[in-house]
């Protein structure tokens, strides 16, 4: 029996998507960059961003998503090999 | 079968026979037995449930929101301090309409350190949406429980239930308990329908993430109103236990003697049998007296109470719990229903930390509190019993609030 009730809209359920709360790499004073010539592949920064706002490319570097970073800065502390710097925007 | 069990063995067979898959509870004097007795059940095989041991309530009503959520029929209890320490789960529980079943073993706050009853523990949290049942007897635990099941899970509804009963004097006295098996109960409760949703790792979901003002409010808009329905679904369960089982308690409110009663006594839990006694000394005497007992606090039986008890001479509600500097819970709920009737509420504070309440003690407090009417002296409310000298000594002077 079909129910008149949606279920799904009686309690707060909420299915993942991408940036669900909106662009927040506006929220950024400081912006992590990459230098590829140090970076050795680790993606420690990848396993570490809160916001999983860090991709891994075809080549397996890692990526930042501008578009949603924050600029948290934990990247540029987790990387062992200090291939991250935070760069006033 | 009919065995002799306390109100906590009661409870435990309850939770067997309504086929509870998973229970997680830990133990609190005056509730120990219950989870002593389901663990029984599931170690030897006679009951198949899972046994989720914790280190605490808080994690007790976890487990029990995670296993509801997989879409297990749940079962634990708790008492007092328990209680309070599992508070910020039971509102997840709600918010999350899981229909949980969980035995409230009222017993009296710390300090001073106390086992013994009283209804503070269980109705400070009366406002969170949990369904509130409260049994006088064992018997009526055990039915209860399973009724509890079958309006939780009642799609319209969908909340959890608390079903309270005193310390001691329900939970560990030991009276006759006509007991149903999980094939009988089955003709009543059917297994749980996978509602209002499952964990379903193909299609992944999060529960209560951040939610803006501009739709909060609807979600407690939600429950206010499936906690309204609660009330048709809890005479409908009641009814129907009834008519199959042949034990039925009135759905939110019993009644006894109140047709051509003049004066209602107001009553929740085990204090009810002495009123009940009371009241049939009081008819002796001549007073048209009858007993108004409530089942189920929330959802309120506002419609219910207010049709009974607004044209009496007194209403007489005693409250075995105290909301420090306005009085008893109940009575404050009673006072504002009948604020517009010519019915005067006399609100009495007794019991209070698992003091004794004899039917005289009832008898008493009516004769008093008639006598107070007539006199128009009725104050706020009252507290029963209390020893006048001891205030003195502690603090030098006695005023109020007024003690009878």
């Amino acid at each position: 029996m079909e129910s008149k009730i949606k279920f799904d809209l009686i309690t707060p359920i909420s299915y993942p998507g991408e940036g669900s709360a909106g662009a927040t790499g506006s929220w950024r004073v400081f912006k992590p960059i990459i230098d590829r010539e140090k970076c050795r592949k680790c993606l420690l920064c990848w396993l570490y961003c809160p916001e999983a706002a860090i991709r891994v490319s075809e080549e397996n570097y890692p990526e930042i998503i501008y578009e949603y970073c924050k600029g948290c800065g934990i990247c540029a502390n987790e990387c062992p090999v200090k291939a991250i710097s935070m760069v006033e925007e | 079968m009919r065995l002799v069990l306390t109100g906590n063995y009661a409870a435990a067979y309850a939770a067997k026979a309504a086929k509870v898959e998973v229970v997680s509870a830990y133990p609190i004097t005056p509730q120990t037995q219950v989870v002593e007795k389901l663990s029984e059940f599931i170690e030897r095989g006679e009951m198949n449930a899972r046994y989720i041991r914790v280190e605490s309530e808080h994690s007790a009503m976890a487990a029990c929101i995670g296993a509801a959520m997989a879409g297990a029929r749940v079962f634990t209890a708790t008492s007092a301090h328990g209680l309070i320490y599992m508070s910020e789960m039971l509102w997840w529980a709600a918010g999350a309409r899981l229909p949980i079943v969980m035995g409230v073993i009222t017993r009296a706050m710390a300090p001073p350190w106390s086992i013994w009853s009283d209804h503070c523990d269980l109705l400070s949290l009366r406002d969170i949406g949990w369904i509130i049942y409260f049994c006088e007897n064992a018997q009526e635990v055990f039915d209860t429980i399973i009724q509890a099941y079958k309006v939780a899970e009642n799609e319209e509804v969908l909340l959890p239930a608390m079903v309270g009963w005193d310390a001691f004097q329900t939970s560990h006295t030991a009276e006759p308990v006509d007991v149903l098996s999980p094939d009988e109960v089955s003709k009543y409760l059917p297994p749980r329908r996978p509602l209002p949703y499952v964990i379903d790792f193909e299609r992944p979901f999060t529960h209560g993430s951040l939610c803006y003002p501009d739709r909060y409010m609807e979600f407690r808009y939600l429950m206010d109103l499936s906690m309204s329905k609660a009330k048709k679904a809890i005479v409908e369960a009641d009814e129907e236990y009834g008519d199959l089982f042949g034990r039925k308690y009135g759905g939110v409110l019993e009644k006894y003697l109140c047709e051509d009663a003049e004066i209602a006594v107001v009553t929740m839990g085990v204090l009810s049998g002495d009123a009940r006694y009371a009241v049939d000394i009081l008819r002796k005497e001549g007073y048209k007296v009858g007993l108004v007992r409530l089942r189920v606090v929330r959802p309120f039986p506002s419609s219910e109470l207010k049709k009974e008890l607004k044209s009496k001479k007194l209403v007489c509600v005693i409250d075995r719990n105290i909301s420090i500097g306005r009085g008893g819970i109940l009575g404050t709920e009673i006072k504002a229903l009948l604020k517009n009737s010519s019915a005067n509420v006399v609100n009495v504070v007794a019991g209070i930390g698992g003091r004794d309440v004899s039917y005289e003690d009832i008898v008493n407090i009516v004769k008093r509190s008639l006598d107070l009417v007539e006199k128009g002296e009725v104050p706020e409310y009252m507290w029963y019993g209390i020893d006048k000298e001891y205030v003195v000594k502690a603090v030098g002077e006695y005023y109020e609030p007024p003690a009878l």
